[in-house]
């Protein structure tokens, strides 16, 4: 296949926004999976647990 | 500080320091009668220094201290340290700059002082100095506090801190001799870019072996953050700076791109610099300092997440929006202000979520003015965020480009966020390092946080008028179709404003040179207070936890 600037244009604009769609979907669906909550809520939280120092 | 590392590390700093001080002498032979051969003897100088540090404490005992109980702040002290330097250096270059421009005789007809030369001093200064002294610094510190692990390593923290400074001072000297590949943000020439990718390539996997020690499930969210800051640097960096050098004894290289590849290349890279190195890095220091000082954790972490992605894959796309109107091919003109427009989602998400955060601890940021800093700092990037997005617009972009209303929102971004944020951080975390009560006077914050947003102020008001005049009088016609004003009509016009932001900046100025005497001060008087938190516990292995190679 000939690298031309049709070729690369079309594929920009058909897999560029395919791909974009499906990590969104998967983004989101990540940040709100509900049993990741405690998780990040724990994350979130730990900053400001006491920080005596590294455990190794 | 060199006795805190064990002999085998020593002999590891002094053989690095003597390779980086015969690649200088190198460098100094092959570039004979070239500004490549000053660079040359800077190297050999800089590493030489270093050398001989290495070698004074060659003899010194082994430390006695557990390394199993502490974390390694070393690196991060002399990093804020050095980007305070860089902090007062790329200001006053700013302040010059803008002065030459409304006063032009201030250039005092050298050759090194003129404007051309003196203005990627400041902009590398400022952004690079500055600022990436102060995500090196800052990273060391959150990647060790949010993983609970010690630094993966004794000698790669300050290779990357020591090397990177290397690299800042043969980019500003370069500049002084009209060394330049003359694209904006990287503008050092070949060597200078090579020697940059070897010292990133180190603080990534310095990142990444801390991270793998981590004893929490979670990676926290700034960490996020400042690995796209490394990652997505390096990728932007080695293919924006592809170029064949002219010979190897000479600064000039040529791009390995052409024409309008060139410039999609280097404003993908341009644009990318901002998101990344000015955005993506300083996030994560507000993801890390503001709850911490506040006290709060941050508001919504599901909407940390979602911004982050949102950031990082809206982000590259964004640099077409700096070529509309030329000859790079409409759609993606239209792609990247497509782009710059949904940004405003992600980055608003992360504004908001950060002035959340504070809801509920108003008090505190009206007493504190560490805490101020912050919260401004969000503010001003909900602000410009806002209008980066606006400006990315064709429409917008036919009246605001080339003209000084770019420069105004360049710097509602450089000074409101990334200085204040940095600004803040710095003030949050010097009292923990060097183990104080508080920093020397809270009077001296307070004056820094109003002299910081006074010139703030002044400074985008005054470009934001000028660039409007000057936008408006390039495009004005007269009734028989040619222009109805002269190029030099419009610097007359605007002059009042670059009087006005010579102000602004000399009072940004101000403030950043009160803060590094507020720090120097610190270190030297304030009292000393062991923190109840952040302080080493007892551990029984009396013995070094880290393997001595690294």
């Amino acid at each position: 296949m000939d690298l031309t600037y049709e070729a690369t244009s079309t594929f920009a604009k058909s897999f560029g926004l395919i791909y974009l769609i499906v990590l969104s979907v998967g983004i989101t669906a990540y940040a709100f999976w509900p049993s990741l909550g405690k998780r990040f809520d724990k994350a979130a939280k730990s900053l400001l647990d006491d920080e005596d120092g590294p455990c190794r | 500080m060199m006795t805190r590392l064990m002999a085998t590390e020593r002999q590891g700093a002094l053989i690095l320091s003597g390779l980086v001080a015969l690649a200088g002498l190198i460098l100094a032979a092959a570039g004979r009668g070239d500004p490549m051969g000053v660079h040359g003897w800077i190297t050999l100088v800089f590493a030489g220094g270093v050398l001989l540090i290495a070698l004074r404490a060659l003899d010194a005992p082994e430390p006695t201290e557990d390394r199993l109980a502490s974390y390694y702040d070393d690196p991060t002290k002399v990093g804020i340290l050095l980007a305070l330097f860089w902090a007062v250096v790329g200001m006053g270059m700013g302040v010059w700059v803008a002065a030459q421009l409304a006063w032009p005789e201030l250039r005092f007809d050298a050759p090194w002082s003129s404007f051309g030369r003196l203005r990627p001093v400041h902009t590398s200064g400022v952004i690079f100095g500055f600022g990436g002294n102060a995500l090196i610094a800052t990273s060391f510190h959150v990647m060790q506090r949010t993983s609970r692990a010690r630094l993966a390593g004794h000698l790669s923290p300050w290779f990357v801190l020591l090397g990177f400074n290397l690299f800042c001072l043969v980019a500003a000297s370069g500049y002084l001799m009209g060394v330049t590949q003359s694209k904006e943000y990287a503008e050092p020439e070949w060597y200078a870019d090579i020697w940059l990718v070897i010292v990133w390539v180190v603080y990534f996997v310095l990142y990444m072996r801390t991270l793998a020690r981590r004893n929490e499930p979670h990676i926290y969210v700034a960490n996020w953050y400042y690995l796209a800051f490394i990652l997505v640097v390096a990728m932007l960096h080695i293919v924006n700076n592809l170029a064949v050098p002219a010979s190897f004894g000479a600064a000039k290289s040529y791009s390995a791109f052409a024409g309008v590849q060139d410039a999609m290349t280097q404003w993908w890279y341009g644009h990318n610099a901002v998101a990344f190195f000015l955005t993506a890095g300083f996030l994560g220091m507000l993801y890390y300092f503001l709850p911490k000082r506040a006290e709060r954790p941050i508001y919504s972490y599901r909407l940390s997440i979602l911004s982050f992605w949102g950031i990082v894959f809206f982000y590259i796309w964004a640099g077409s929006h700096h070529l509309h109107y030329t000859a790079l091919p409409q759609w993606v003109q239209t792609l990247g202000m497509t782009f710059s427009v949904m940004l405003l989602v992600p980055s608003w998400a992360s504004a908001g979520n950060a002035l959340m955060t504070l809801n509920g601890a108003w008090h505190k940021v009206r007493d504190d003015a560490t805490l101020r800093f912050m919260m401004l700092a969000a503010v001003f990037y909900g602000l410009s965020t806002f209008e980066g997005s606006f400006m990315a617009v064709r429409a917008v972009n036919s009246l605001s480009h080339y003209t000084d209303w770019t420069v105004g929102h360049v710097h509602a971004g450089a000074m409101g966020w990334v200085a204040l944020i940095s600004f803040g951080s710095i003030y949050a975390v010097v009292p923990l390092l060097w183990r104080k009560e508080a920093m020397y006077s809270w009077k001296l914050v307070e004056s820094h946080f109003w002299l910081a947003l006074a010139g703030t102020v002044i400074y985008v008001f005054a470009m934001w008028n000028s660039g409007i005049t000057q936008g408006l009088m390039w495009r004005t016609y007269t009734e028989s179709g040619t222009l109805a004003y002269s190029f030099t009509e419009t610097l007359v016009a605007m002059r009042p404003y670059y009087i006005a932001r010579v102000i602004g900046g000399a009072l940004f100025l101000a403030g950043a040179v009160i803060g590094a005497y507020n720090v120097y001060m610190t270190i030297r008087v304030a009292g000393h207070q062991a923190p109840q938190i952040d302080y080493p516990t007892g551990s029984e292995a009396n013995e070094p936890a880290v393997p001595a190679a690294e």
